[in-house]
């Protein structure tokens, strides 16, 4: 599984991406979220807010949403575009 | 259901949709949409986005913007694609830069053409609205004291969510 970071998020966690060969048990996107808060900082910190959107396959998702091996995910701050 | 012209064209979407660093030619993207329909075409709105010099804070020399390559697109065509089952359109540009901007830069435009202003106007106006709130972009404003990246503001959100009434 790909995942992938953007903005603020990708600037605070210094990483853009990264790829699992394992979910570790991780059903859904919220799966996902835990694990990677439970590294510590920078990552619990940035990742614990309300404000953080995410996405499965290109498609805006929430955190209950299935995940599979083969997915892309994506976690980024509100989008400011225009 | 609208009569669209494109929807009756199997597996045709409407509209274009480019995500570029280069600056773009408000006349040549208003002669596209002029001359693609020529007979049809009553109206073309279109819309521009600048860089100004105040955002969150005052001082703005320029900004940097960032996307996510393909959910952008997507998400875009997404956009377009509602636009064009609310009101008769014929067709619809979005450009958006992406990187480094200075300051009066051409940042995002909105062409549609359609036969009548009303629906012109609203689906412009409908595509940025939703653009601002759905689609994957994040900017970056420096001024001399450094950058920092833009807060969401909920009026753009509010903004969109009034189509939806």
């Amino acid at each position: 599984m790909k995942i992938l970071f953007f903005a603020s998020l990708r600037e605070r966690l210094n990483t853009e991406e990264e790829q699992w060969q394992d979910l570790n048990g991780a059903l859904t996107a919220g799966d996902v979220l835990t694990q990677l808060q439970t590294r510590g900082e920078p990552w619990s910190s940035s990742l614990n807010t309300e404000r953080l959107l995410v996405s499965v396959n290109q498609e805006i998702a929430s955190l209950n949403t299935n995940i599979s091996l083969g997915d892309e995910l994506a976690f980024f701050p509100p989008v400011t575009g225009g | 259901m609208p009569n669209n012209l494109s929807s009756k064209k199997a597996s045709k979407q409407l509209g274009r949709i480019c995500i570029q660093e280069a600056d773009f030619s408000v006349d040549e993207q208003y002669q596209k949409l002029r001359t693609a329909h020529p007979a049809q075409n009553g109206a073309i709105c279109t819309f521009v986005g600048l860089v100004r010099d105040f955002g969150d804070k005052d001082g703005v020399t320029g900004m940097f913007l960032e996307h996510y390559p393909g959910m952008t697109e997507h998400s875009l065509q997404l956009i377009i694609d509602q636009a064009a089952e609310r009101w008769r359109l014929h067709d619809v540009s979005i450009i958006h830069r992406v990187g480094e901007l200075k300051l009066s830069e051409q940042i995002v435009f909105v062409g549609v053409s359609s036969a009548h202003r009303a629906d012109a106007f609203a689906a412009c106006e409908f595509i940025m609205d939703y653009l601002k709130a759905d689609a994957p972009f994040w900017k970056k404003e420096c001024n001399e004291q450094g950058s920092e990246w833009v807060d969401a503001k909920q009026s753009d959100q509010d903004r969109a969510k009034k189509w939806s009434k």
